[in-house]
């Protein structure tokens, strides 16, 4: 166990280890409880009241709009992470500085773009 | 530094299989032990919060309360209901349980020990990008949280889902920022050399006396610790953030077809272990990891062997108590409210800490020109107050003209009840006698009771 893959192979020991226990779980549990359906009992719960017509519900697009912008400041703190380890290595300096601050100003653009779009407003 | 700053990189990928799973089988038992007490403290201490005793009779205070509740959730029968997607009704609490574990594996909880003959770091591995895994496992977490509203086929259910997707991938982003200044101040991306990096910043001579500096990034970062503090908050759903569960308006949010089973406990287990990874990562990158405080630091011997264990832990419950704290005294904000917050507020004024703390360590590197660097940081902050002031008349003359007409709309509603246009019942029907015109307003009224017209 040693090399570079050495400490990934031990978090997918962890990964395997988590995936048995509650598999293991589940499977303990389905083998102990009872089983005992009715047709009351098998409907959605939903509020409390019986469930009328289909399960799902519309919703506002304003979700989707937000998975967009966390792509976007997702692959923005990509390229952040790597930027900030080696910025104050030799070699770098000013040149790394200004060219983070060209980048970041093009993705607040963004987020400005987004905000005068009233995206960011829930009403 | 000092010479016990603890392992480095090097130290990892020498560990014998053995080793590892004996590392692994510690991470789980103690994450499942830290749930089940976890549960029993958060409940006590909020119930003393609020003049109560809180869980008092299986065991002695009440400890044994979270296992009997899990024996239960074990044992009791599981209602899938008949119109849910299966597979992914199944999977979503697996997706949640499994991958809050991960994160656990790049957590450092001590320096070099001596298990069984074998030198190794108490840390189950370290890897260049740690951080990122952490974040990494963070983001699967959301899949549980998308497809468990999904595969419900629930109305609340599906909403309660995109809500708690939006805003855990919102409160991420402020979360990934705030690291940014923990890796510019310490040059690395691997928790155990964060750690290290936290050892020692210098000592303050007061009259004779030497007093450490505060080494800690939490006090040398503060911006980025309190934006932290916030999102991590926001991250695990937690109050004043815990929309996702806003009982009144959502019933249960996500969970709500999840009969409390042990589908429900896995979520229920996702949630806790969540809570304590943003817990070790808060220490590990802004209170010194497992470095004794200042005081304790004194002794020589604090910082090695398996005494920094026991310093981690400590951490560890202050923090958890903070949530608890938190919970007990603020209420929950609104989701506009809490979006805005993030997109608006957080995520503007980390961009900017990152740039203002990035050109204050520039100007600290020997090769660097200052004035050219100290130029460009002025130019920038002169468009950024231009851009401000811009924004600041326009929003300002915006908010004036809808307080006006707001107003006016008030009025007109004063004088005639039924303009409103709003889907709500006309507010002058016989039986209510609540908004009057004002030309009536002298006239007596006879009450009518609700239903008798």
């Amino acid at each position: 166990m040693s090399g570079y893959f050495g400490s990934y192979l031990v978090v997918a020991i962890l990964l395997g280890t988590g995936l048995a226990i509650v598999a293991g779980a589940l499977l303990v549990n389905r083998l102990l409880r009872p089983h005992r359906p009715t047709p009351e009992k098998l409907l959605t719960y939903e509020c409390g009241v019986d469930p009328v017509g289909e399960g799902w519900a519309q919703s506002q697009v304003r979700y989707y709009v937000f998975t967009y912008l966390y792509v976007v400041f997702a692959v923005d703190a990509v390229f952040l992470f790597p930027w900030a380890t080696v910025f104050a290595a030799p070699g770098f300096g000013v040149t790394t500085l200004v060219e983070m601050f060209v980048f970041l100003i093009f993705i607040a653009l963004g987020i400005l773009y987004a905000w005068r779009k009233r995206v960011l407003t829930w009403t | 530094m000092n010479p016990n700053t603890g392992p480095t990189l090097q130290d990892f990928g020498h560990d014998p299989l053995w080793l590892s799973i004996i590392k692994a089988l510690f991470i789980f038992v103690v994450l499942m032990l830290g749930v089940l007490f976890g549960v029993w403290t958060e409940r006590k201490l909020i119930s003393r919060m609020q003049h109560r005793y809180g869980p008092n009779r299986a065991g002695k205070f009440g400890l044994l309360q979270s296992v009997a509740d899990g024996l239960k959730m074990g044992l009791k029968e599981d209602i899938t209901p008949r119109t849910v997607d299966k597979v992914v009704y199944f999977l979503a609490p697996v997706i949640i349980a499994v991958p809050a574990f991960l994160a656990f594996s790049v957590m450092p909880f001590g320096p070099m020990v001596s298990i069984f003959g074998v030198k190794t770091p108490l840390q189950l591995t370290d890897l260049p990008v740690a951080v990122l895994l952490v974040l990494a496992t963070a983001s699967i977490g959301v899949y549980g949280i998308v497809l468990a509203g999904w595969g419900s086929r629930s109305p609340y259910a599906i909403l309660g889902g995109l809500r708690s997707s939006a805003q855990v991938v919102s409160y991420e982003i402020a979360m990934g920022l705030s690291f940014v200044a923990v890796f510019l101040a310490a040059g690395t991306l691997s928790t155990s050399e964060i750690v290290a990096k936290q050892a020692g910043g210098g000592t303050w001579d007061v009259f004779g006396l030497s007093i450490p500096q505060p080494s800690w990034y939490a006090i040398s970062l503060l911006p980025s610790f309190l934006i932290y503090v916030i999102t991590m908050l926001g991250e695990t759903n937690r109050v004043p953030f815990d929309l996702p569960e806003g009982e009144g308006e959502l019933v249960g949010g996500f969970h709500t077809e999840y009969s409390s089973s042990l589908k429900f406990a896995m979520f229920m287990l996702g949630e806790y272990i969540n809570v304590f990874t943003v817990s070790g990562v808060a220490i590990t990158l802004f209170l010194g990891g497992w470095r004794a405080p200042w005081p304790i630091s004194i002794w020589e011997g604090a910082n090695t062997g398996w005494w920094p264990m026991l310093w981690f832990f400590i951490k560890l419950v202050l923090v958890f108590a903070f949530f608890v704290w938190v919970r007990a005294s603020l209420p929950r904000v609104r989701y506009d409210q809490l979006m805005a917050f993030g997109w608006k507020v957080l995520i503007p004024l980390n961009l900017a800490w990152i740039l203002l703390y990035a050109t204050l360590k520039a100007l600290r590197l020997p090769e660097v020109d200052r004035a050219f660097v100290l130029t460009i940081g002025a130019f920038v902050v002169v468009g950024g107050l231009a851009i401000w002031f811009r924004f600041d008349t326009l929003l300002q003359r915006r908010r004036e003209a809808k307080a006006a007409q707001i107003e006016e709309e008030f009025e007109q509603l004063r004088e005639e009840p039924e303009a409103g246009g709003f889907p709500v019942p006309p507010l002058d029907l016989p039986h209510y006698h609540g908004v009057l015109p004002a030309a009536q307003a002298s006239t007596a009224v006879k009450e009518v009771t609700s239903g008798s017209n």
